[in-house]
């Protein structure tokens, strides 16, 4: 799998080189015989775009591994190859919504990373979480908010508020995306209108489905839209991930990110061994490199989130840790709340609401 | 006719079960490849959703109904699926579109084609291909550039003062109808094509002598003798129009669904997949009616020309 095309080239044209390619070949083969811990090889199944490069080298180097990455665009996607079997994977990268499904389901490893050497780095605010707690299983990869994004050059207003994009304001309409994360939106909706993600009551569902279908007209499009669209200011506004908008601010510092008063997410993906993966002591290795605060450093400067390991600041973009879109205000600290995975029932309502809502 | 005598009978069935053993690496294939999942789909259609994602096997006809009828969510009354008909209709009247702008625009082009000396010829074909080369994603941004505000037509436009500030056509059905006609193009031109080349311009020429003005040996000698590459382009570019996923999803901005983008949101976000299963066995449940008009029109055609 994923063999370099240069190697081969290489290899093609040094023909009469055979020989040296064939022990080459043998000793691969012999390789998963030996009793060796590291060497081998690591399977890594993770979101798009969230996997720092520079990580995966350093790893490889550091244990004589070869890691081979496989991107996937959602929790759901992701649960139904791992579920169909035959994937391959060692390791996975769940938000903390799904965790609980994925245990309950069997898919993932009682690995212990609390037992690990660099779990003493983990801060404890991340240890003892509702999706995993005591750390039985997941190690914190990163975690964000997700919240609007605002160019404040063309509103002036508050930007803490949903209604940047549920009540929208004259100078940003038809100027406005939503990213069609279903359950993201859905959810600020029903805690603007004053209820509570996953919710049963149907005064409230309706209230925020009332809500959304009267605010769409006044929204450009319901995308993942590319940073461009952003810097270009196509759009002056957006619900968006913390961590984009921090990307998007470094090339176009009108922008700035608001945590809405009426209710914002708060989640964390967490990195998982598989139940059936083949490398377990590879992946073990991962778990624990990545609790280093060096090591966590790098993710955090690539997806430009924040990781949960102490220490890991004095390794990062000297602008990062202190970026508005990392540090939540004090005073709207109380109005994030975790995502969930809804209960099928009001799932099936969410969907309802959301295919109104883009038919 | 006189009886055919035994052997001959005998010699004939040994011949058909020959053509049967032949055949049946193809059979095989095809039933493994083509009927097998196609059965699978069915079964999860009637199956009850898992409760994240999947199914669990129960059987329900729940996905069915949901296609076309939906339970009000806030007072449990029984109406037509509002949503799923819109959506619907704007699947079918977009690829409906899309065949006629493809015709308007490949005809013509076909025709040119077909009417160069035949070194030049295969230089036009070539560069009908070249699109096939690059990816549809690739395509479709690059339509994108050309439309988006700051896109070459509203820059052009506001050079030339025709407008004073760039029309919002991103994200919006005539987006995704432009986007996919030009995806969709080179399908109408080839088989169009394919059809003008072997039209014999004697006849054309005959109808000339015969008096008949340009427009009536258009319409009374050429189209009908090229009329079954009109008709097999335009059933190649209606087919993948209806299940078109990603020209939508990038033009339409995500704000208005095709049946494509629905079906993923049952698999993906929507964990309802015997709903999705029943979306797309919809789906081609109207291909085929499709491909059986076609066939009526054509078949209905060779009867007639041969009559």
């Amino acid at each position: 799998m994923g063999s370099n095309p240069q190697e081969s080239l290489t290899l093609t044209l040094e023909n009469p080189m055979k020989p040296a390619y064939l022990s080459l070949a043998t000793a691969l083969l012999l390789a998963p015989a030996l009793p060796a811990l590291a060497e081998g090889q690591l399977n890594i199944f993770n979101f798009g775009l969230y996997t720092p490069p520079d990580l995966i080298t350093k790893f490889e180097k550091a244990y004589d591994v070869k890691v081979t990455l496989t991107e996937y665009d959602s929790n759901e996607t992701a649960m139904a190859k791992i579920e169909a079997g035959g994937h391959g994977f060692d390791i996975v990268v769940p938000s903390a919504s799904v965790v609980p499904i994925y245990i309950e389901k069997g898919l993932l490893m009682q690995s212990e990373p609390a037992q690990m050497e660099n779990f003493k780095n983990v801060d404890p605010a991340w240890v003892d979480v509702s999706w995993d707690s005591g750390r039985h299983y997941t190690v914190p990869w990163v975690w964000g908010t997700t919240g609007v994004m605002v160019n404040t050059n063309v509103y002036k207003g508050d930007i803490n508020t949903s209604a940047i994009f549920l009540d929208p304001p004259e100078e940003l309409k038809g100027k406005i995306n939503v990213v069609p994360s279903m359950t993201d939106v859905i959810d600020m909706a029903i805690r603007y209108v004053g209820g509570e993600p996953c919710t049963s009551d149907k005064a409230v569902l309706k209230a925020a489905r009332d809500k959304l279908m009267a605010a769409k007209p006044s929204w450009a499009s319901i995308d993942y839209a590319s940073f461009e669209k952003f810097i270009n200011e196509d759009l002056n506004a957006s619900v968006f991930w913390s961590g984009a908008a921090n990307r998007i601010r470094e090339q176009n510092p009108h922008f700035a990110y608001g945590y809405p008063k009426e209710g914002y997410s708060l989640w964390q993906d967490n990195v998982a061994i598989l139940a059936d993966a083949a490398n377990v002591e590879n992946a073990k290795l991962f778990l624990n490199f990545i609790m280093d605060p060096e090591n966590a450093a790098l993710i955090s400067n690539y997806t430009r989130y924040g990781n949960a390991i102490l220490g890991s600041d004095a390794f990062m973009d000297p602008a990062l840790p202190n970026a508005p879109e990392m540090v939540v205000p004090e005073e709207l600290k109380a109005a994030g709340y975790f995502q969930q995975t809804c209960p099928a029932d009001v799932q099936e309502i969410y969907t309802r609401i959301w295919t109104d809502l883009t038919k | 006719m006189g009886e055919a005598p035994n052997t001959e009978r005998d010699a004939q069935n040994a011949d058909a079960r020959q053509r049967w053993r032949l055949a049946l690496p193809a059979v095989t294939i095809i039933m493994v490849f083509s009927i097998l999942p196609l059965i699978v789909v069915v079964l999860y259609s009637v199956l009850t959703p898992g409760d994240y994602g999947n199914v669990r096997w129960v059987f329900s006809t729940e996905g069915w109904f949901s296609v076309l009828f939906e339970r009000d969510i806030f007072d449990d009354t029984l109406s037509l699926s509002d949503a799923h008909l819109t959506i619907l209709a704007r699947s079918v009247g977009l690829s409906l579109l899309t065949t006629a702008l493809t015709l308007i625009f490949g005809v013509p082009t076909a025709w040119f084609i077909a009417t160069r000396p035949p070194a030049a010829r295969a230089f036009w074909l070539f560069l009908v291909t070249i699109p096939f080369w690059t990816n549809l994603l690739v395509r479709t941004i690059a339509v994108q550039e050309m439309i988006r505000s700051e896109g070459v037509f509203n820059r052009l436009f506001l050079w030339l003062g025709l407008i004073d500030q760039p029309i919002q056509m991103m994200f919006t059905n005539f987006a995704v109808l432009l986007g996919m006609a030009y995806v969709f193009l080179p399908l109408m031109v080839l088989p169009v094509f394919a059809a003008v080349e072997k039209f014999d311009f004697r006849l054309a020429e005959a109808g000339y002598d015969l008096y008949a003005s340009r427009l009536f040996c258009l319409r009374k000698v050429i189209l009908p003798l090229v009329r079954p590459g009109i008709i097999a382009g335009s059933i190649l570019v209606f087919v993948p129009s209806l299940g078109a996923y990603v020209t939508p999803r990038i033009m339409g901005g995500g704000k208005s669904m095709m049946l494509g983008n629905l079906i993923e949101m049952q698999f993906g976000q929507g964990r309802n997949w015997p709903l999705g299963a029943a979306l797309s066995i919809t789906l081609t449940l109207l291909v085929l009616i499709a491909l059986i008009y076609y066939t009526r029109l054509t078949s209905g055609r060779q009867g007639r020309s041969h009559g």
